[in-house]
């Protein structure tokens, strides 16, 4: 017993200073994201609407008349009627939507990194140009691209005079897509370059000397020293950019507002249930987000696994 | 690993002895032309949208930018001095930087001492703690904004500054915290070590000697939070009823109503937002990912 209260004791001697400083965060946590979360799962199991929510029409009150409904939302979402059109045509949209961009994001970024580690005259300009699309606000850029992408715009009215097929870039499924991609790719670019960038310029210069000396060609040094030395860079930029591409609200919502149903990642879909159409459909709105989190946290885990296994450690 | 892959296929293609000696970091005439070249083409698709926007912006009619040849002929600042004059540009200046800095401020106060005890600290519960903070800046917007909406307007603060700076706070305090601790770890633990011995509390250590050398990490965590309260479009866009209140990000979406497409005027608003924007960007851009790879270039 005492043994026990001295480990308690010397414990709390230990750990205290720790825990004091991370309470403002426990706190903050605490009360703006975990009660929020336990709040919006417990609509999920409810029919809330904005029909039948607390509200207040002039001075009038109106008590909330949703009642508890249990999992029928996710059963619903899942495997309901119309679940294809509803959830999973948004769902693998949305995964090739992630591959894509990240995969652009990550294999221009890093070609444009390798050109700007060499000695090359005018570098910092370049490298200034070409962070521009970073250092603007999204919100501001993807209108630049509505004006560019609408019809009539300056992209369709390039493509006709070179004879080429003009899209309707704002307004057909496959090219909205297409667009979205493009302009999601042009926003992100410049982070991944930046941070490749970072990662080339901490490599030890050495080892590409001893690679040389040793007789290794541009590719070899590429495969064996520059890819090895960007592991953990790289792996770190790889989960942000998958999880920032998964949650992109800004461009999808600024480019087609919500009148492209078929566009629409799950997100910007989730969005759309809750506040883009009447009635709000608040519990289903909810649910996706819930859907979303645990996709998210599910790809995270096996991805921190993967890494491990790999003897990598991720940086954030 | 690698290195004895290379010996080995070192041997097995062995450059022939008549190739010139060429230095690293040398390359021949066409390589260094492809790499402008390359360079040159990226540079213009990075720039192109954004002057074109500049370009629309001289346009006085709201249909030019759908020929915008004619513009040469009627350039004008016309449309800035109508945003300027006329419209609530100045209000939704008011609105964007309240609550952005209420953001920052709040976000870097809150995260300090926490990406502090994370990097020095291993205490019971730090692993999941971590895990905690990772998994919150995961959250898609759309798992909170729905009871954040109930939340709000059940404490009557939708359309409030303070409404949307806590709701920003939910993501600007785990990042603030994520990379003050990748700042913090790349100053020497010498120094801690130093302080305690001169009799120093952890938390004296903390104030007395590591905020002062984290400066720049914490000037790269405000500048974060800043951009992202700054650009945030859902949040602000539902819990914002008020047109003199709208932040930059919901202002400009007012400029294209169903009824009405003022484009021109919405052009030049954009370029006012960009300019200050970009260039506070730029004097901040080297510091950036330096504080946000911390850790990751170090191993």
């Amino acid at each position: 017993m005492t043994v026990a209260v001295q480990r308690l004791r010397r414990s709390y001697q230990r750990y205290w200073y720790a825990y004091a400083m991370i309470a403002p965060v426990v706190v903050v946590l605490g009360v703006l994201v975990l009660y929020p979360l336990a709040y919006g799962f417990y609509l999920t199991l409810t029919d809330a609407n904005s029909l039948n929510t607390a509200r207040t029409i002039g001075v009038n009150e109106i008590e909330a008349t949703y009642k508890f409904i249990g999992f029928d939302n996710y059963a619903d979402i899942l495997w309901g009627e119309t679940a294809y059109d509803r959830f999973w045509s948004h769902f693998i949209w949305t995964i090739v939507w992630t591959a894509a961009c990240v995969g652009l994001h990550y294999s221009i970024g890093l070609g444009l990194a390798l050109l700007l580690n060499q000695k090359l005259r005018g570098r910092t300009f370049y490298r200034l140009i070409l962070v521009l699309p970073w250092a603007v606000p999204t919100f501001v850029t993807v209108f630049g691209w509505r004006f560019m992408l609408a019809d009539g715009g300056v992209i369709n009215s390039a493509l006709d005079f070179l004879h080429l097929p003009t899209p309707l870039w704002l307004e057909d499924t496959f090219w909205q897509r297409f667009a979205a991609i493009m302009v999601n790719t042009w926003c992100g670019v410049p982070f991944m370059m930046v941070s490749l960038l970072g990662g080339l310029q901490s490599i030890d210069r050495t080892l590409y000397e001893a690679a040389e000396m040793d007789g290794a060609g541009a590719w070899q040094r590429f495969r064996y020293v520059t890819l090895p030395g960007l592991r953990s860079v790289s792996s770190t930029v790889v989960l942000l950019g998958v999880i920032w591409t998964f949650n992109q609200f800004a461009v999808i919502f600024l480019l087609f507002g919500t009148t492209a149903p078929d566009a629409q990642i799950l997100v910007t879909w989730a969005y759309y249930l809750g506040f883009g159409q009447q009635p709000r459909d608040f519990a289903q709105s909810a649910a996706y987000g819930i859907l979303l989190l645990a996709i998210l946290i599910v790809f995270t885990s096996v991805y921190r696994r993967w890494l491990n296994r790999n003897d990598q450690q991720l940086a954030i | 690993m690698s290195t004895t892959t290379v010996q080995k296929s070192a041997t097995a293609d062995q450059a022939p002895a008549s190739a010139p000696p060429r230095r690293r970091g040398e390359r021949g005439l066409a390589g260094t032309l492809a790499s402008h070249g390359i360079l040159t083409v990226a540079s213009l698709i990075a720039l192109f949208p954004i002057a074109w926007l500049v370009f629309l912006s001289l346009g006085p009619d709201k249909d030019d930018y759908l020929h915008p040849g004619r513009i040469w002929g009627k350039m004008t600042f016309e449309n800035y001095s109508y945003v300027l004059t006329e419209t609530n540009f100045f209000d939704w200046l008011k609105s964007s930087l309240v609550v952005s800095l209420g953001t920052t401020a709040i976000g870097v106060l809150i995260a300090a001492t926490t990406g502090y005890a994370v990097s020095r600290m291993r205490f019971p519960g730090y692993r999941k703690f971590m895990w905690v903070l990772l998994v919150t800046q995961m959250f898609p917007i759309a798992v909170l904004i729905v009871p954040m909406y109930q939340i709000l307007s059940d404490l009557q603060l939708i359309d409030t500054y303070l409404g949307l700076i806590l709701v920003y706070c939910s993501t600007a305090v785990p990042y603030c915290a994520w990379l003050l601790k990748g700042y913090f770890d790349t100053i020497p633990f010498e120094i801690d070590e130093a302080g305690r011995v001169d009799g120093l509390s952890p938390f004296g250590t903390f104030v007395r000697l590591i905020l002062p050398l984290a400066r720049p990490g914490l000037a790269v965590a405000a500048f974060y939070s800043f951009i992202t309260a700054f650009g945030e479009v859902a949040f602000a866009t539902t819990f914002l009823l008020d047109d003199e209140k709208y932040t930059f990000a919901v202002g400009l979406q007012s400029f294209v109503s169903e009824h009405d497409a003022q484009r021109n005027l919405m052009a030049a608003t954009a370029v006012l937002i960009a300019i200050p924007v970009s260039a506070f960007f730029y004097l901040v851009q080297k510091n950036l990912v330096t504080g946000l790879t911390a850790g990751g270039t170090k191993g």
